[in-house]
């Protein structure tokens, strides 16, 4: 056997040949996971549009839900949104403290979605609204409480990210996590306009 | 303390599990004695635990399927045997609530823990190697992946010891599964190790992905991938579409039992139907995606081996992708006996049939590659050859059965058994005996031995026929599935020959084991010097055989289809010049880490134990985020060093 070898890339690349990026490769992942989160919540939307009759003979969506909470909490997610894009703005200016500001900022109005949200399930369970209920209820906590467990997660992460930039700066490994961590809080706000529109809008119609 | 946990959940009067168990203690307190004896700790942790080299994971998947596949066939012994000892008004020695976990452990294992990490285990070693990268996209979250596999393959094997498994089948339908008729431990094992397994599974999807739609070598278009990368690419798409809907099907089921929810509970609105829907919404793609890479292997082998190119490339391209959209329309099939009415039952019957249509033109591919070749009778080959004719038999029973009028019938008869072992173990598993025997050498640097690779071939081969053809007829004769035992003298000549089929083709596994031994004793005699030991057309056989950790010291430019074939074909003389530094992966412990708090928290939820349960969670959050922390992941293997390499490896091949 002659020793037979490809030709070597740095000999002859193609011109059109252009490698990924790091943050290309990255990012094209997360994109590839985002998506399969999103067929996640597809299916709770699916258990969810099969279950919403099944009341069970107890309260139904026009009885429970509050207009005026969910609006505020829309409120607290899309600002929160804006602010994570100001965010990102600030770290490809290399502003580090601006960055953090920011960052706490997201944090807050996440914060407050996410109180908002157990308020309203703490109130809807003591008033015998729980998920052990009917149907409904059981398909109603799970998608906006998973959710709610994607905000939760999206809420450490920013921790965890401002305790990076605090301690080890704006490094290019830091970019991509962030760069990440702001696909992911925008596709909570699609996610949670769905749950807004479908379980909450049409849900109190008559 | 110990939530549900009592000394009285181990089964001591029970000599079949318990003498198992001592059998499985006394192999592991063997392993890792002799692991301690030859000091191989450092060297197990450096080498393999914390490794993030897509090889080296690859290989732990497979070794995962092997170990798993033996216990997966012992369930089925087990089955075989009961029934041939179950006829004409005896028990048998299989208890029913022994025999029900028998069967629901068996359909778990084989799925999740031996087809799925073997068909990954192939694509992460080969996929990069074929595509002309150094490793996949995310080696960390690959070392995370395959260890949560692990931690999720786990837990079946401590119910048997400690509890018990579910006695609700491989897919724990409802209401059967609810707390209300399954009050054990049994359906939290389940559920708890396949979330643990899945998420692993996943993430796996995600990487390959990635993997190969951004990490090609230069000039590498799509249009000239090999087949098997473009089915792994069809299969990991499958994954990271299907798996998710797995992960909130048992997501719900276990709200249901842990906390009162009434999803699929036959009370309070549940809808134990949904549940049937949705798991389906997984089910059939997980069918496509195991299958889909063992296809890949076999247009590899046949083409290799035929020395020729894979006839038709653009159409077997073109009929994966399109199995792959069809796998997402099909799934109302496995259950037309629901009632949802005539109309939808044609839909998905005629969506069936079609899907027949893109798996045949792979099947008269295969036959046109062959045609007019110059074929070598290697054990891939045989492997190939017996999956055609057996998976042309399983196709055709399967579209009977696509019938809605025929399905009535035939549901949950043993005619559908049979028919689901004729494509799983005819394609899917015969698929992975192909690639391992076809990529062995590129692995581990020798050939496996090829008289005793036949021998255990013709064992499973007719060994299959043997216990599987019987099936068919006695799902014509009225036997329904995970029947415990049967009073019908009709029955017993069938069950019997399957029952010698079963041990024939537990004489092929036991080859297959001799020829590991006798490979692994002799591998001197069997080195592969050339790093083409089969005379191969793609990327992976250009290296030398094991390849070096980053697998191309230069990156290829490609050109076109069989890269490698038309280097050799043109006889191209290296060019090795410009060697550049070449950043690698370090180790890294989190996805033990990970799976060891995934194991003990899942332990601890399928027993209640929710202090323990709060400590895993925490602990594998808390590994997740103190492995953030590191900054420089990567080490620099210097030019000079892989140039040498390199050398040494050239020098090596040329004087073989």
């Amino acid at each position: 056997m002659t020793d037979v070898s490809i030709t070597p890339a740095s000999e002859r690349a193609p011109e059109r040949y252009h490698p990924a990026t790091k943050l290309g490769v990255t990012g094209f992942g997360f994109y590839v996971y985002l998506l399969s989160d999103a067929i996640l919540f597809s299916a709770l939307f699916a258990t969810f549009a099969v279950l919403k009759t099944a009341t069970a003979g107890g309260p139904t969506a026009r009885d429970l839900f509050e207009l005026k909470t969910v609006g505020l909490e829309t409120a607290c997610l899309l600002t929160s949104s804006f602010v994570c894009g100001l965010a990102m703005q600030a770290a490809e200016a290399r502003r580090p403290r601006e960055l953090a500001a920011l960052l706490c900022v997201v944090f807050a109005l996440g914060a407050g979605f996410l109180g908002l949200e157990i308020r309203e399930f703490a109130g809807m369970m003591a008033a015998g609204a729980g998920p052990d209920r009917s149907a409904f209820l059981s398909a109603f906590f799970a998608l906006v409480g998973a959710h709610g467990l994607h905000i939760t997660v999206g809420l450490i992460w920013i921790g965890v990210l401002l305790i990076h930039v605090t301690t080890m700066g704006l490094s290019e490994s830091y970019f991509r996590r962030l760069f990440c961590f702001s696909l992911f809080w925008h596709v909570l706000d699609v996610v949670w306009i769905a749950i807004f529109t479908f379980v909450y809008l049409l849900g109190i119609q008559p | 303390m110990f939530g549900k946990l009592t000394l009285h959940d181990i089964p001591f009067d029970q000599p079949i599990i318990m003498g198992t168990c001592l059998g499985i203690l006394m192999v592991g307190a063997a392993v890792l004695g002799l692991i301690t004896y030859l000091h191989r700790w450092r060297w197990l942790w450096v080498e393999w635990i914390t490794s993030v080299d897509h090889k080296r994971i690859g290989v732990m998947y497979i070794l995962l399927a092997l170990v798993m596949l033996l216990r997966g066939f012992s369930d089925a012994l087990m089955m075989r045997t009961q029934l041939a000892l179950a006829g004409g008004g005896h028990a048998g020695y299989l208890p029913p609530e022994h025999y029900d976990q028998v069967f629901s452990a068996h359909g778990t294992i084989m799925i999740f823990f031996v087809a799925m990490p073997f068909v990954v285990g192939l694509m992460n070693i080969v996929v990069p190697l074929q595509i002309g990268a150094r490793d996949v996209a995310f080696p960390v979250l690959n070392s995370i992946s395959f260890w949560l596999t692990a931690a999720g393959a786990l837990l079946p094997n401590i119910a048997l010891g400690v509890g018990e498994f579910a006695r609700t089948g491989w897919l724990a339908y409802p209401p059967l599964s609810e707390l209300p008729f399954s009050p054990g431990v049994g359906v939290d094992y389940y559920l708890v190790a396949l979330q643990i397994s899945g998420i692993g599974t996943l993430l796996s999807g995600v990487n390959l992905i990635t993997t190969i739609l951004k990490m090609r070598a230069p000039g590498m278009e799509l249009g000239m991938m090999p087949v098997f990368t473009w089915t792994a690419l069809g299969s990991n798409l499958l994954i990271v579409a299907a798996f998710p809907i797995l992960t909130v099907t048992f997501a719900l089921l276990m709200l249901d039992r842990y906390a009162g929810f009434h999803f699929f509970t036959n009370d309070a609105g549940g809808n134990p139907m949904l549940f049937i829907n949705l798991i389906w919404g997984w089910g059939h793609p997980e069918v496509y995606i195991l299958i889909l890479p063992a296809f890949g292997v076999f247009s590899e082998v046949i083409a290799t081996f035929s020395g020729k190119p894979l006839f038709g490339y653009r159409s077997m391209v073109a009929a994966t992708m399109v199995i792959t959209v069809l796998a997402f329309v099909v799934w109302l099939h496995h259950f037309f006996t629901m009632g949802a009415g005539a109309n939808v039952n044609a839909f998905f019957g005629i969506a069936t049939m079609i899907i027949a249509v893109p798996t045949g033109v792979k099947v008269f591919n295969w036959l046109f590659t062959m045609y007019g070749g110059r074929i070598r009778f290697e054990p891939p080959v045989l492997w190939t050859i017996g999956f055609m004719i057996t998976f042309v038999i399983g196709g055709m029973t399967g579209v009977l059965m696509a019938v809605p009028s025929n399905d009535f019938l035939l549901h949950n008869s043993l005619f559908l058994i049979a028919h689901f072992h004729n494509v799983i173990i005819g394609g899917v598993l015969f698929g992975c005996f192909a690639g391992m025997t076809y990529w062995f050498p590129k692995v581990f640097g020798f050939t496996l031995e090829p008289r005793l690779g036949k021998a255990a071939f013709w064992c499973w081969f007719v060994g299959f026929y043997l216990a599987f053809m019987p099936l068919y007829v006695l799902g014509f004769l009225g036997m329904t599935r995970r029947i415990n035992h049967y009073d019908n003298p009709a029955w017993d000549p069938y069950i019997l020959i399957a029952c010698a089929g079963a041990f024939l083709i537990l004489g092929g596994i036991g080859l297959q084991i001799l020829q590991l031994v006798v490979s692994i004793r002799t591998w001197r005699e069997r080195r592969d010097l050339t790093g083409d030991p089969w005379d191969g057309r793609t990327l992976e056989w250009s290296l030398s055989s094991p390849p070096p950790a980053f697998n191309f010291p230069l990156l290829p430019a490609v050109e076109g289809l069989d890269a490698y074939w038309t280097s050799k074909s043109a006889g191209l003389s290296p060019g090795r010049s410009a060697y550049e530094d070449i950043w690698l992966p370090k180790n890294s412990p989190v996805g033990f880490v990970l799976a060891a708090c995934a194991s003990v928290g899942g332990f601890a939820l399928v027993w209640h134990i929710w202090w323990l349960a709060v400590l895993g969670l925490v602990g594998g959050i808390g590994a997740l985020i103190a492995s953030s922390w590191r900054e420089h992941g990567e080490v620099c293997i210097p030019a000079a060093e892989v140039a040498r390499l390199d050398h040494l490896a050239t020098v090596f091949r040329v004087r073989n």
